[in-house]
């Protein structure tokens, strides 16, 4: 009953948070599991989010074995 | 069709001709060939850049690149496309990106190749962080326009 959290780039510097695993009982949406991985921050206006690397808006649901990253915009290329 | 990251440098010309020397059904088929190389500037916002380091979400981003690149085949009429991009430490001079992209004639590979080059910049995970030349780092915060 787990959900897996991570976070890229500047905002896992900002946060000092790589990756941390949530008990899947007390997350249902995307803002759950950025409220408890985080402690409550503030989340950041523009804010990319991915479940099982598709990106999703921030009301989508969070079920047990996902995977769900928070990260900046994109900048390659 | 061909998607792939690189954790070390490589030389965009060579792996063009030599991905293109594979294409053999391609043979006489193609009249077009649209070819995109990115590569690293040692200045950006009115600073000197001495290396960079690009991040990226392993899994996804090649997700992102294979599936941003099917897509094209979708949208245009298009023979083969072959798109690589770095991953790791990078300096200036390096290519970033390199995306190619054969079809019968001129309109489907430029429209399809600036397709997957955008889509790819807009939509793939990867982040830029830039060392300057007193040694202090920063992360490009966004994507220079695109036109």
């Amino acid at each position: 009953m787990t959900i897996t959290v991570k976070f890229f780039s500047s905002l896992r510097e900002s946060l000092d948070i790589s990756t941390q695993a949530l008990n899947a009982k007390n997350v249902s949406t995307v803002v759950d599991a950025w409220d408890q991985a985080t402690n409550g921050a503030k989340m950041p206006d523009n804010i990319l989010v991915a479940i099982n690397m598709d990106y999703v808006e921030r009301n989508h649901s969070v079920k047990d074995g996902d995977e769900v990253a928070f990260f900046p915009p994109v900048t390659g290329g | 069709m061909k998607t792939e990251l690189r954790d070390s440098p490589f030389n965009a010309w060579q792996e063009l001709n030599g991905y293109q020397e594979t294409l053999n059904d391609l043979k006489g088929k193609h009249g077009a060939t649209a070819v995109f190389v990115g590569s690293m500037r040692d200045m950006n916002e009115s600073s000197a850049v001495k290396a960079m380091f690009l991040e990226h979400y392993p899994e996804m981003t090649s997700r992102y690149l294979e599936k941003i690149t099917h897509h094209a085949f979708t949208q245009w009429k298009i023979l083969d496309a072959l798109v690589l991009h770095r991953v790791g430490h990078i300096l200036p001079e390096d290519t970033i990106v390199l995306v190619a992209v054969w079809s019968e004639h001129r309109e489907e590979a430029f429209k399809a190749s600036r397709y997957i080059l955008e889509e790819l910049k807009h939509r793939a995970p990867f982040w830029k962080k830039e060392t300057l030349s007193d040694n202090s780092q920063r992360w490009v915060s966004q994507n220079t326009p695109s036109s």
